[in-house]
């Protein structure tokens, strides 16, 4: 762990016994503290977890296409969205980004050879791995999965009422996810203050990387209290404390503060790395840098810090909050999320814009989360919340929103970088024809959704009565359900034929902006031969244009000429790792 | 949000017309939320809410419908302005564009006007759920409402006592001493209060947390063990209004039904005294199961 106090740069010593050779195959898998092979392990894991808790959420879809369905039993469909909800959020959208893309891309964003602490990086994957598996080991136990939904609230969590070693695992698996999440901040942190090249200043960062960077932070704020609500929650299970029973003058609000107060920065925590990804990926194919680049940073920034201070908003009808304070503050994000959006456009305003596939999923995101986004702002009006909370409106509240990020934004990425990850193209129709299907479905199953809450349909029923005038929203609901499930059929696909069919991508397919893209695809071990001078937040974009560089502030500059830029080429050519 | 338009730092339109065409939009923004009040509402688009059965639920009503026209407001502004630039700006040659990055007026005005309309409909908020949250002192009738696993007891002045679990409805209680109907909305016990008057609801629960939720009132509220919850509720009209559980309580939490019966107030005395001679009479029969029922 000596990395600390070396730069990139100067470090020739360090790596003279640089090995290529090393274990290759299943020991190799094992052992790799290599970031890529690591952000690559979390990626397949939480697609793995994606796909899982997809095919459950079509069960759930299923049950509920019909009143007073039988297809599923009460247990099962209680378990089942518990599991669903669990597995989306803990297993699936933070650590794919977080996990997988973050671990893969943001050392190469900054130029390091590696993240600052390999071997801990490579301890948070197994802790991610096991909690994962420890979590889903609940299907197999008598009395089946915890079935008490995602947040767990007590007393329903309580022994009494949740008996049963199911639920001792769920909250097993939340705390070891929640410890991998934990190191992997600390490593992303230190690796961001201490490893970017040189050149690469903080506000040169390129937006992912800031969003990591801040959504690290989150995560070191809020998922220890998340930890110390499950051990307590574990203590009052086993060790006959009363904590959130109130037999023992415990207090079963006292569960629901602890867990907002992780759950609200948590959504965050899963938004922000998306809200990178779009920022990334917008302003290459608009072939224009970020529109309001410090605007960006500093609504981030406002973003994690009102997110710490809103978790009451998911308790309105507790009565027992002070309404005015949550209230305003929660209204108060939709400034810096306005900000983003209008950075976001102002990035494709009189821009060249070419719709590959992450581009279309960028513009997917945008209309999912400008819907999730304004319903949310209603939501934190408490009076209207009154009328919502628990309902469908609810529900296709935060899966336009979860939807929106994690699976518009998260596949964007994917896409995006696939050609990175593997030297390798994946086939543009079959990403479009994804993209159709995936939206097609997406607003035929929320759409109806809203309206089925306002109509008064609460959410986490097993079973609706007949004569309610609901099935047919719910029909079309399902059927959306179903679209999307066959939409990723076109994803594997696509990953099946480019791998058996490969078409070279090259280094830097899409004319991109930011390090990663100078770097070989896929990037060789520790990542750079070479690097460009870095003179902005767009170093590719810099070296290839050096005619177009950006307009600072006042429209000085209006082209490079002139400005020797390429000089400090050759001084930091050899920056990164010669090995 | 419409400044975007004008984003062009080469149209040289001066900063005085862009500002005080922004006046002009943020007055109207303002005007189109305020329309509520000033319409006295009724006449408001509901989209698909409920219009609210109760005058609590009234003035909800008026905020949702309110907070929607702005919305859609925004949704056709910001999604406008989107599809705008998806359709204007595809690629049309290799040229590179214009690579400006700040437009400092512009970044400060699309922080000011959605701080003015977030402050907005945060008034509107704060008048609407402080008469949402009003409790009257001089209530019609007080009825202590407790949740349990899977069902609902409401314990009237005078020891009487409903109490229904899940989809039976132990005691079907109609408009105009009638049978309950139509059954779906007569499922679970029966709330059964004034109408046009004021109750006032005591609400707890005896094991996990609950949802008290009727859609018609626009209005929903936990009932928790350890903690007690008091509101009031003044249904306009006679009629029956479906409820439902809201807040996941384990098993059976889909068929934790009751529903609210608004008696005109005097059927709702002349039904009250009638339970209440039911109840003095059953209690003098057999006191001790009363009291362990009370100590429940
Ligand atoms: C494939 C598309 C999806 C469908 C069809 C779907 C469907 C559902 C359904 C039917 C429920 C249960 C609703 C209820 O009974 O209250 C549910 C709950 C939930 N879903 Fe999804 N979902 C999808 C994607 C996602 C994604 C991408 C996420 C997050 C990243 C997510 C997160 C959740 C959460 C957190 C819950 C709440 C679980 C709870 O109530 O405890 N879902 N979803
Ligand atoms: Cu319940």
């Amino acid at each position: 762990m000596t990395v600390l106090a070396d730069r990139p740069v100067a470090h020739e010593h360090e790596h003279e016994h640089e090995h290529h050779e090393g274990p290759t195959g299943l020991l190799k898998w094992l052992t790799s503290t290599d970031h890529k092979l690591i952000g690559m392990n979390y990626m397949v894991t939480s697609l793995v977890m994606f796909f899982l808790a997809g095919l459950m959420a079509l069960a759930l879809r299923a049950q509920l296409a019909t009143p007073n369905s039988s297809l599923l039993s009460f247990q099962a469909y209680n378990a089942l969205f518990t599991m669903h909800g669990s597995l989306m959020l803990y297993l699936f959208a933070g650590p794919f980004a977080f996990g997988g893309l973050a671990n893969y891309i943001l050392p190469l964003q900054i130029g390091a050879p590696d993240m600052a602490f390999p071997r801990l990086n490579a301890l948070s994957y197994w802790l991610y791995l096991s909690g994962s598996i420890t979590m889903l080991l609940g299907f197999l136990v008598a009395g089946g999965a915890a079935a008490y939904g995602w947040v767990a609230y007590a007393p329903l969590s309580l022994v009494q009422f949740a008996p049963g070693s199911a639920p001792d695992l769920w909250i097993l698996g939340i705390a070891l996810t929640g410890f991998s999440a934990i190191f992997t901040a600390v490593n992303l942190v230190t690796t961001t203050f201490y490893l970017r090249a040189p050149g690469m200043t903080m506000f040169r960062l390129p937006i992912f990387t800031w969003n990591m960077l801040v959504t690290a932070i989150l995560i070191l704020i809020a998922f220890p209290i998340l930890t110390a609500a499950m051990v307590l929650l574990f203590a009052d299970r086993h060790f006959g404390t009363h904590i959130y029973s109130t037999a023992g003058g415990g207090s079963p609000i006292l569960y629901q503060n602890l867990f907002w107060f992780f759950g609200h920065p948590e959504v965050y925590i899963l938004a922000l790395p998306y809200f990178g990804i779009v920022t990334d990926v917008i302003p290459v194919f608009s072939k224009k840098p970020l529109f309001g680049y410090k605007g960006m940073v500093f609504a981030t920034m406002a973003i994690a810090a009102l997110s710490t201070g809103v978790w009451a908003h998911h308790m309105f009808t507790t009565g027992v909050v002070l309404l005015p304070f949550f209230s305003l503050l929660s209204l108060l994000i939709a400034v810096p999320t306005g900000i983003k959006f209008f950075n976001w456009i102002g990035t494709m305003w009189r821009g060249q814009l070419t719709f590959t596939t992450p581009m279309l999923f960028c513009i997917g995101f945008l209309f999912a989360f400008l819907m999730g986004g304004l319903t949310g702002v209603m939501l934190a009006s408490p009076p209207i919340d009154f009328a919502t909370h628990d309902t469908y409106f609810v529900v296709a509240h935060f899966h336009q929103v979860l939807f929106g990020t994690a699976v518009y934004a998260g596949f964007a990425g994917l896409y995006y970088w696939y050609p990175k990850f593997y030297g390798r193209m994946y086939r543009e129709w079959m990403g479009k024809t994804h993209f159709w299907l995936l939206t097609i479905g997406f607003w035929v199953t929320f759409i109806p959704q809203y309206v089925l809450g306002l109509w008064g349909m609460p959410r986490r029923v097993a079973s609706y009565p007949a004569n309610l005038g609901w099935q047919t929203l719910n029909v079309v609901s399902t059927v959306g359900a179903f679209i999307i499930g066959i939409s990723f059929v076109f994803l594997l696909a696509n990953f099946w034929v480019s791998w058996r069919k490969p078409i070279p991508a090259g280094d830097n397919p899409w004319d991109a902006h930011t390090l990663e893209w100078f770097a070989t695809s896929p990037p060789v071990h520790h990542n750079f031969e070479k690097l460009p001078p870095i003179r902005s937040e767009r170093p590719v974009w810099d070296y290839h244009h050096p005619d177009d560089l950006t307009i600072t502030h006042g429209g000085a500059g209006a082209n490079g000429k002139g400005h020797d830029h390429l000089a400090g080429a050759a001084t930091v050519a050899d920056a990164g790792d010669k090995a | 949000m419409a400044s975007v338009v004008a984003v062009s730092p080469r149209d040289g339109e001066s900063s005085s017309t862009v500002a005080s065409r922004w006046r002009r939009r943020a007055f109207g923004l303002v005007a189109v939320t305020a329309l509520p009040v000033i319409l006295g509402g009724c006449q408001l688009p509901t989209f698909y809410g409920y219009r609210g059965s109760t005058k609590q639920g009234h003035d909800e009503s008026l905020l949702w419908s309110g907070t929607m026209i702005a919305s859609i407001v925004v949704l056709a502004l910001v999604g406008g302005l989107i599809t705008w630039s998806i359709i204007r700006y595809r690629k049309k040659s290799d040229e590179i564009p214009r690579q400006f990055q700040y437009h400092i007026p512009i970044e400060i005005t699309y922080i000011i006007v959605p701080v003015v309309m977030v402050l907005i409909l945060f008034g509107f908020t704060v008048y609407t759920e402080n008469q949402v949250d009003a409790v009257t002192p001089t209530p019609a009738v007080k009825v202590h409402v407790t949740a349990f696993q899977w069902g609902w007891k409401y314990q009237y002045p005078g020891k009487v006592t409903v109490t229904g679990v899940t989809t039976e409805d132990p005691d079907p209680i109609g408009l105009n001493g009638g049978q309950c109907a139509p059954a779906v909305d007569c499922l679970g016990p029966g709330l059964v209060v004034p109408a046009g008057q004021t109750t006032r609801i005591t609400l707890d629960s005896q094991d996990v947390i609950h949802g008290f939720y009727v859609p018609a009132f626009n209005f929903s509220r936990y009932a928790q063990p350890g903690v007690t919850n008091v509101f009031d509720l003044t249904v306009e009209h006679a009629g029956i209004y479906r409820a439902q559980c809201t807040q996941l309580c384990g098993l059976y939490h889909s068929l934790m039904f009751f529903h609210v019966v608004a008696l005109p107030p005097n059927q709702f005395r002349a039904w009250l005294s009638s339970q209440q001679h039911l109840a003095q009479a059953a209690s003098t029969v057999s006191s001790s199961n009363s009291t362990t029922k009370a100590a429940a």
